[in-house]
């Protein structure tokens, strides 16, 4: 079969070859079989966003419950269920996968110049993995099998003895799901920002979110196995009769916490800094100039995620470990402060000798530098052990992490859901809804969570289901409750916001914002192949810095998805693969990876009769394709070019 | 240092918080920010440098992005890209001097941090009263122990220690980890199974301190309090001749009725009354109950009427704990409460 | 769109159609009424009868052994109302061994419910009036799981006890007597 050329085709005669050899496959088997970034990374975005929804009914019923003492809303199991699943879903249902996956997902193959992200079938299989992890923690909710022992559900509570049935099993099924997941998608990300960038762009000319998503990579990489370990472990406990955690037959209880916070701290740091990279991505295009202290900065990101493995402790002071080793993370936990307080400053430098552009991305943007600086502060006082001593596991601490991951995911998730929205799907979002959201949320969230860092210094201990009117807690519970309406009535007009844009919105065009990175220089919505050219880049901003006749590399084929592979560091072409196209595999094989995994719960069996699936399954995805590789076909092939 | 702290934020403006930090309580209700002990003053010091420290720095910090965020009036038609390499100098030494000063505010806090810590966390050899306690699910089982065995006092949920002395407490958990925490005292510490724990503190002011349980421990986490009764030296000791004796011998037929029912339904399985043949370990030591203020772990006060409802039905007071329902008649529940308000 | 709008419907459905449906094996229930039950009575001890035989009754159920709740708190009230003691944890001692499948009284729920009620000769006291009935139905829940009477998502797994023997892979390997014919040292 003669290899179709690009040259001499008109832009729209190569736009309709690349539909027909990218376009998103059809119905509900093509649904389950696409493969595309763009497909995937919507899926996690509005997946998580649907869990964000779902765990803030649970918080809007446990605010109900204790508006007033001794209320009788929910009894003691309904609340613990609802209070665990309320975190396990925030932190591993909706932070991770909306920080990290959806906006990672979407973004970095776009950013990068790629016209789909590196390994796609496993990106699509990571999809899958997560829904399955999120459905089996909340029908066991409705099947009054939810995790009732916290977020982290520590041992012994959580073990075979203090937790019968099969609730704490399901919670750490679900974090072997969520878990797989992230690596998955960790994977992705990093080989596509390695391998697949725009030529030009080499490291130091890479947007700072293409850096973050490097470095939140392989966080997740490292920080994931502590997780699966502790889960793992809880599993055999349970289920086997290992004795991992059991003192009297020499376990540990603190083996425990320790591999759980070596996973858990580094993962908020996983949730923020896709915050951070979102704030100085929109802080450059909201200001009409480059970021300032573009290097501080990536140093910056590195150093948190890198000094985030050394600060886990900092949630065990109150379990009597020898102070010099409590100090030893106290100062691990206050140099952590540094690269995140030059971050701060450099947006601040940025602003100050910028052009503010006072946009609805840069109001969230604000509540973001205001709340997340309270959390922070409050962070400080937390670090050190005396204070720490007094307020761990209280409501103070409540306020402190929500200020932070409120602050410093849902908030610049807000701002980059109204600065991507034109580009992701064609149509702006309503300004004045999103003021009144913003401002909804903003004031209801203070009021809430402002509040209870008086509870906690008042004496109230977290998780408890009610308390006593003579506590005097009873009037800061009330207005607490009462912020909560004013945050559920703001994204309620959120949602009102996207319905309505997405089926009467204002029309985008290309670049209504003027950025510079280059998503911006593909149509909104993007086309299924992203570019018709593969782009050429000469800065940091790659669209500021494109001269008139900017190159763009012709020659990569138009029947098969082929992509163009650059070197890591200076990003010059080095060969051209094909990536996989549609394929329903992925699928299938989450569906029987989780049977798997579920049925294990249950029995062992499940373990070597669930491998067949697994098995028949991956063999299948992985059945090579066959000769539309390029080998032998290599002189007929029309050479890569730079044109124009 | 309260109530500097209180003008000055009333100063600010910001007068719910002022409410919310200085209310009229008596010694007694709990708060981290009214301590009665040495090592309380030493964390509410540390809390209100730190504090202090946080807000002069977001103050500046709201300054200065209110400075950056002067409204432009370009449109955005203006698709200009700034450069401005004068101005990225002067910020270059903005930021620079800014890191500068945070590391060292973040110093002055881990110096302060560590030398606070050392006189909190430090357990001495040589204590004036040693207090075992034992965290159990949901209740507190309280021992101070003796070199000679007839001398260790037991009882449960309320700690007496005399003012002014330096006491120890040596903790564990009889089954999940719990957390003894009583704010006006000083931090918390977790009860860990497998491992013994000890905290060391002092009160000088007397009085009555709540504590609650400070680490999820199952159903009635909410409902796992204590109290540190703080009375004086001779207070002290009565309180403690008292505990040892036996349970008093019940005079009145009534009363005697009363420990009849005691003896003859499920109450013996889990509690021991010291001078009957009550002897469990199962629940809480309840010799001198009538001693005690309050009763199921600080939720009830200990009234004739509340205790019959606790004994009657506990689950509907704290459901899931591990005291069952009793199928009482009137007359013996009333006997059973007169003996048991007898116990002093 | 329309396949995700078609899907997530779906999916709805399935989800608010469990809702009404909760596992039983997670019921909690809290709050019992200490009611006296008439069970005692109509218990069968033993196979053997004066007369012709007795029309068969049908076994009692026991509601808690659908819950692992109820079950676990089986396993809790047997260590710390000492029935340990004598039948240690399930090996027996002073009293018979409860793990294995001889039971002296029978196995049902109602037999392992009147033994504890009323007692038994040679030493296994009543716990009559002492034990309410619905934790005597929780403990008998939890003897019938320690000889594998019980699903196994419902019996309870290990506790945070020590274990009676060390494990296999700590004991030092022991030469079998008798199996070669070598006669055991004299001392």
């Amino acid at each position: 079969m003669p290899v179709q050329t690009t040259a001499r085709l008109t832009d729209s005669e190569l736009h309709e070859r690349l539909e027909r050899t990218w376009g998103h496959p059809k119905g509900v088997w093509g649904w389950f079989s696409n493969v595309h970034h763009t497909a995937i990374g919507i899926r996690f975005m509005v997946t998580a966003f649907i869990f964000f929804l779902l765990g803030g009914i649970l918080a809007a019923v446990m605010r109900t419950q204790l508006a007033f003492p001794e209320n009788n809303v929910l009894g003691p199991d309904r609340y613990n269920q609802f209070f665990s699943v309320h975190g396990s879903t925030m932190i591993f249902l909706f932070a991770v996968p909306m920080m990290f996956q959806g906006f990672g997902v979407y973004l970095v193959p776009l950013m990068c110049g790629a016209r789909n992200i590196a390994f796609p079938r496993l990106n699509a299989f990571s999809y899958y993995i997560y829904v399955g992890g999120g459905l089996l923690l909340w029908i066991g909710l409705l099947l009054n099998v939810g995790v009732d022992t916290g977020w982290f559900s520590y041992v012994p509570l959580s073990g075979p003895q203090f937790t019968p049935g099969k609730r704490a099993d399901f919670w750490a099924q679900m974090i072997t799901f969520t878990e797989v997941s992230a690596l998955g998608v960790a994977v992705c990300i990093a080989t596509t920002i390695l391998r697949y960038r725009a030529p030009g762009m080499t490291l130091n000319r890479m947007p700072i979110l293409l850096w973050e998503k490097l470095v939140v990579s392989i966080a997740v990489i490292f920080a994931m196995p502590a997780v699966m370990v502790a889960s793992s472990l809880l599993l055999l406990d349970r289920l086997v009769g290992t004795q991992f955690f059991n003192p009297a037959e020499g376990g540990d209880v603190l083996l425990y916490q320790h591999l759980f916070w070596f996973f858990a701290h580094p993962d908020v740091y996983i949730i923020f800094l896709p915050g951070t990279s979102i704030v100085s991505t929109l802080v450059a295009v909201y200001t009409r100039r480059h970021i300032f202290g573009y290097t501080p900065i990536v140093i910056s990101m590195i150093a948190t995620a890198f000094l985030g493995f050394s600060v886990w402790v900092h949630h065990m002071f109150a379990t009597g470990l020898p102070p010099l080793g409590e100090n030893f993370f106290t100062t691990a936990t206050l140099m952590i402060v540094i690269p995140t307080a030059a971050q701060f400053f450099c947006w601040l430098a940025t602003m100050w000798n910028g052009k503010l552009q006072f946009k609805l991305p840069m109001l969230w943007l604000f509540g973001f530098l205001f709340v997340f600086l309270i959390g922070g502060l409050s962070g400080v006082m937390l670090a050190s052990v005396p204070v720490d001593l007094q307020v761990h596991d209280t409501y103070f601490l409540i306020a402190h992490l929500h200020y932070v991951l409120i602050g410093g995911a849902v908030f610049p998730m807000f701002a980059g859901i109204y600065h991507w929205f034109p580009k992701i799907t064609g149509k702006f979002l309503n300004e004045a809804l999103g003021k009144i959201q913003f401002w909804l949320f903003f004031v209801g969230f203070n009021v809430t969570f402002f509040t209870m860092h008086f509870l906690g210094l008042r004496g109230m201990p977290r998780r408890i289901y009610t308390y006593a009117p003579e506590l005097h807690w009873s009037g800061l519970n009330l207005l607490a409750s009462s912020g909560a309406v004013f945050m559920a009535v703001g994204t309620l007009v959120f949602l009102w916001n996207v319905g309505s844009s997405l089926y009467g919105g204002a029309i985008a065009d290309i670049n209504p914002w003027a950025a510079g990175s280059l998503e911006w220089g593909v149509p909104s919505p993007p086309p299924s192949y992203n570019f018709l050219y593969i782009p050429t880049v000469n800065g940091r901003e790659a669209l500021w810095s494109a001269v008139a006749n900017q190159p763009v590399v012709t020659g990569l084929r138009t029947d098969i998805q082929e992509m163009l592979v650059t070197h890591s560091l200076d990003s010059e072409p080095q060969y051209r693969e094909e990536t996989a196209g549609a394929s329903i595999w992925p699928f299938l094989t989450a569906v029987a990876v989780s049977a798997a995994f579920v049925g294990s719960i249950f029995t062992a069996w499940a373990v070597p009769i669930g491998a067949v699936p697994v098995t028949i399954a991956l063999i299948a995805w992985l059945w090579p394709r066959g000769s539309s590789s390029t080998s032998k076909r290599a002189t007929a092939l029309e050479p890569l070019a730079y044109e124009r | 240092m309260n109530g500097l702290a209180s003008a000055a934020i009333k100063m600010a403006g910001l007068r719910g918080a002022a409410w919310a930090l200085d209310p009229r309580i008596e010694p007694g209700r709990h708060a981290a920010l009214r301590p009665a002990g040495p090592e309380s003053a030493r964390i509410e010091w540390l809390y209100w440098v730190i504090f202090w420290i946080c807000l002069v720095v977001f103050v500046l910090m709201m300054i200065g992005f209110a400075r950056a965020a002067r409204i432009s009036s370009t449109s955005v038609s203006d698709r200009a890209i700034l450069e401005d390499p004068q101005g990225d100098r002067r910020s270059a030494w903005g930021v620079g001097i800014g890191l500068g000063i945070t590391t060292l505010a973040l110093f002055v806090v881990l110096v302060f941090s560590i030398a606070e810590g050392r006189p909190i966390e430090g357990v001495a050899t040589q204590n004036d009263v040693t207090i075992e306690v034992t965290g159990h699910q949901w209740w507190w089982e309280v021992a101070y122990p003796n070199s000679e065995a007839d001398l260790r006092i037991t009882t449960a949920n309320e700690i007496h220690v005399p003012v002014g002395e330096r006491i120890a407490v040596v903790m564990k958990s009889g089954d999940v980890i719990h957390s003894f925490w009583a704010p006006n005292i000083t931090g918390k510490r977790d009860l860990i199974p497998g491992y013994a724990s000890a905290i060391s503190f002092q009160v000088d002011t007397p009085g009555t301190y709540h504590g609650q349980c400070a680490e999820f421990c199952g159903l009635q986490h909410a409902h796992m309090g204590f109290s540190v009764v703080a009375e004086s030296k001779r207070e002290f000791e009565a309180w403690q001749r008292q505990q040892l004796q036996s349970a008093i011998e019940p005079s009145e037929p009534e009363t005697k009725r009363g420990r009849q029912v005691f003896l003859t339904h499920a109450c013996v399985m889990c509690h021991t009354i010291r001078g009957t043949t009550a002897a469990s370990q199962m629940g809480p030591d309840l010799t001198h109950v009538a001693s005690r203020n309050r009763i199921a772990a600080e939720t009830l006060p200990n009234t004739p009427g509340a205790l019959a409802g606790w004994i009657l039905d506990p689950q509907s007071i704290k459901p899931g704990n591990h005291m069952a329902a009793n199928a009482l008649a009137g007359d013996e529940l009333e006997a059973l409460i007169t003996y048991l308000e007898s116990l002093k | 769109m329309r396949t995700q709008s078609a899907l997530l419907a779906g999916l709805i459905g399935v989800v608010v159609a469990g809702v009404g449906v909760s596992c039983r094996r997670e019921d909690r229930i809290l709050r019992q009424p200490p009611t006296a039950s008439a069970t005692l009575n109509t218990v069968q001890m033993s196979g053997l009868n004066a007369g012709a035989n007795p029309a068969p009754q049908p076994p009692v159920p026991n509601i808690y052994e659908e819950s692992a709740y109820a079950t676990s708190e089986g396993q809790r009230l047997y260590e710390q109302y000492n029935c340990v003691g004598c039948h240690a944890h399930g090996g027996g001692g002073m009293g018979p061994a409860l793990m294995d499948e001889n039971w002296i009284y029978g196995s049902d729920p109602a037999n392992v419910f009147a033994t504890i009620m009323q007692g038994r000769p040679n030493g296994m006291p009543s716990f009559r009036n002492r034990i309410p009935e619905y934790q005597v139905w929780e403990i008998t829940a939890y003897v019938r799981s320690l000889s594998g009477l019980l699903p196994k998502d419902v019996a309870p797994s290990r506790s945070d006890e020590m274990n009676v023997k060390p494990s296999e892979s700590s004991t030092p390997r022991q030469t079998p007597t008798g199996i070669t014919g070598t006669p055991e040292p004299k001392r």
